[in-house]
């Protein structure tokens, strides 16, 4: 009798063991994204580390050396620069940073207005079928390794922008602003239409029902409601311009200069590291020095990213009613 | 009868209001067509870069070029090794991939509390390592699996005298690598498909003497398939795609030999795009074979791509069907 009944329980009871480890396996894993993020910080900073302890990589790259001008024969201006390789090897970050800077803005002011656009339109005045136009591209867009942007950049873009605007460098600030401008759209664009669409289908009925027309709702409720949200977009896309490697690797020219022209050669931080890091000496004060922009580069975007996180959330509770 | 009452009730109130709102519809008309004209310039971008690509590769892309060797310092040839590198390089990095990510969404969403700290700090980390730089990995790979871990396993196991055999750039450090940097997308994947199953399975399971265990394999699991399924495929394309965090850690410019061994170099078809691109000395003679490359590349991540949005959109249909 309890045989046959032990044979029609789809489950056989199995042992406490069996239940531990697996459990056990399944806790520790959960662990691994954690303890990833722990081990980058730790082996990204723990070669940075002599540029504050080590007296003769000091010599070269202590802080202030890295962010002040400095003169470096005398009678001669005091200047930024970068030239890790020659005779007397120089550690400025000023043009790294500034290149990074430059490129992200110009990325910026092309993609934002594109894809809060674009944003926008999805959410407020879009058909259904028209929507479905619309999440392809940005889809597609998205899936474009960054490579094959920068690669458009550099063989397609750069030519066609010289022609067009009579450009002195090919390769500049604007060019890889514009390439990396496209990898920034879908982020902007997918965290702004999702913020908007976010807004309770209420609110809209409301003012609808009071007599306002659809642009008016969309200008004085959708969007100042959806404003945080789209902020929380740019802020993202922004992380991701100064992060983005490949396209401003090929496409900016990685001259380390600081001039103020947005359409001169530039340099970014992530370039540098990118360029230089196969051919450096293990342990050298220039292989420290790369490690360390490294550690900016991951506590700028780990900032950025909790900042975008911690808005995100803070709308979602709102909206769930759970702050008022 | 309630249900489907309201739900028509909600549907002619909409209409009638978006009646309301249309009717004044001159106001809206130039805010519309800015907006609708970003949409259109950035189809017309996808499409202009998309159609030269396309119109670039289509003529070099043959039988010769996907199954031969690049040759003459890469004026010639064709891109096998390439091919060969990037999928031995992707499922790699599945197998270390997967299983983690998986094991990872199950336990936030069947072992934990949403709100409890453990969880927040988990989601924190896998947030954040969605947005760190793919070249901040690439230092990472270097600095840990290349450096402290080749490293540790060389000074133990001594295989070679001199030389070393694990602590060099490899394809299981480039493999590793990619796999923490795609976990966030295996990890998102699997919570959705993990969050459509309905609660009363999970009950139904347990009610039948099943325990934790037994319900996450035979009940949680396969249910999910189709969104593990996607999330690997999605890995596997970002994966495919990124240069930066292989650059020193295993792809090389080329190589007379295929990786057949974990601490064998390999070639890569994004980082042969850069090599292409960007160290050819004449990029006239090159630039066909480079075009040819990027189009293999685009209709590999593309193909991935789509599949997992058939997948993903089915899995969500069935379940509205449902």
């Amino acid at each position: 009798m309890t045989d046959s009944n032990q044979g029609t329980l789809p489950f056989k009871p199995k042992s406490k063991l069996f239940e531990g480890i697996g459990s056990g396996i399944i806790r520790v894993s959960a662990f691994t994204a954690l303890i990833g993020i722990f081990l980058i910080f730790v082996f990204i900073f723990k070669e940075a580390i002599p540029i504050f302890t080590s007296e003769a990589v000091q010599e070269t790259a202590s802080l202030d050396k890295m962010v002040f001008k400095q003169e470096f024969r005398e009678g001669r201006d005091p200047l930024w620069s970068w030239a890790p390789n020659s005779r007397q090897p120089k550690f400025s970050l000023m043009p790294l940073v500034l290149g990074s800077i430059k490129a992200a803005v110009i990325a910026m002011l092309f993609a934002v207005p594109l894809a809060v656009g674009a944003a926008i339109y999805s959410s407020e005045f879009a058909s259904k079928r028209w929507r479905e136009f619309i999440k392809p591209i940005i889809e597609i867009l998205a899936g474009i390794p960054s490579v094959v942007l920068g690669f458009f950049a550099l063989i397609v873009m750069a030519t066609v922008f010289r022609e067009v605007f009579g450009f002195t460098y090919r390769l500049n600030a604007f060019v890889a602003g514009v390439a990396l401008g496209l990898a920034v759209i879908p982020i902007v664009f997918t965290v702004a239409e999702d913020a908007m669409t976010s807004i309770p289908q209420s609110l809209r009925q409301a003012a609808l029902a009071v007599g306002a027309n659809k642009w008016q709702v969309s200008m004085t409720m959708v969007l100042p409601a959806a404003l945080p949200g789209i902020a929380a977009g740019v802020v993202l896309g922004f992380g991701r311009a100064i992060g983005e490697t490949m396209i401003v690797l090929m496409a900016s020219g990685n001259a380390p200069l600081t001039t103020a022209s947005l359409f001169d050669s530039i340099r970014t931080m992530s370039a540098t590291i990118a360029s230089e890091m196969g051919e450096v000496v293990v342990g050298s004060t220039h292989y420290n020095v790369l490690f360390f922009i490294g550690t900016l580069l991951f506590i700028f975007t780990f900032i950025i990213n909790l900042g975008g996180d911690l808005i995100l959330r803070r709308i979602k509770e709102r909206i769930q009613g759970k702050v008022t | 009868m309630g249900n489907g009452t309201t739900v028509l009730a909600t549907e002619q109130i909409n209409q009638v209001l978006n009646n309301i709102g249309d009717r004044k519809k001159s106001q809206g008309i130039i805010p519309k067509s800015l907006t609708l004209l970003s949409v259109l310039l950035i189809a017309a971008i996808l499409a202009v870069i998309l159609g030269n690509i396309f119109l670039g590769g289509i003529g070099v892309i043959s039988w010769e070029f996907i199954s031969q060797s690049p040759a003459h310092g890469l004026e010639e040839g064709g891109i096998f090794p390439a091919i060969f590198g990037t999928v031995a390089l992707v499922f790699l990095m599945v197998i270390a991939v997967v299983p983690i990510g998986v094991l990872t969404a199950i336990y936030l969403h069947e072992y934990t509390r949403p709100d409890s700290m453990i969880t927040r700090a988990i989601r924190i980390s896998i947030n954040n390592l969605a947005g760190v730089p793919s070249i901040v990995f690439g230092l990472f790979g270097l600095g840990f699996f290349i450096s402290f871990v080749g490293g540790f396993l060389d000074s133990v196991f001594v295989i070679a005298d001199d030389r070393p055999y694990w602590g060099q750039p490899a394809i299981i450090w480039a493999s590793l690598t990619l796999a923490l940097l795609t976990l966030p997308v295996v990890i998102v994947s699997t919570e959705e498909a993990l969050r459509a199953i309905p609660r009363e399975l999970r009950e139904a399971s347990y009610a039948l003497g099943a325990t934790k265990l037994q319900t996450i394999l035979r009940i949680i699991i396969p249910q999910a398939l189709p969104g593990i399924l996607t999330g690997g495929i999605l890995a596997v394309s970002r994966g495919a795609g990124e240069v930066a965090p292989i650059l020193f850690t295993g792809a090389a410019y080329y190589l007379p030999y295929l990786p057949t061994q974990l601490n064998h170099q390999f070639m890569e078809l994004g980082y042969h795009v850069y090599i292409l691109a960007t160290q050819a000395p004449d990029i006239d003679k090159t630039k066909p074979i480079l075009y040819g490359t990027v189009l293999t590349l685009l209709v590999l991540t593309f193909l991935l791509n789509f599949t997992a949005i058939f997948i993903r959109s089915r899995m969500r249909s069935r379940r509205v069907a449902d």
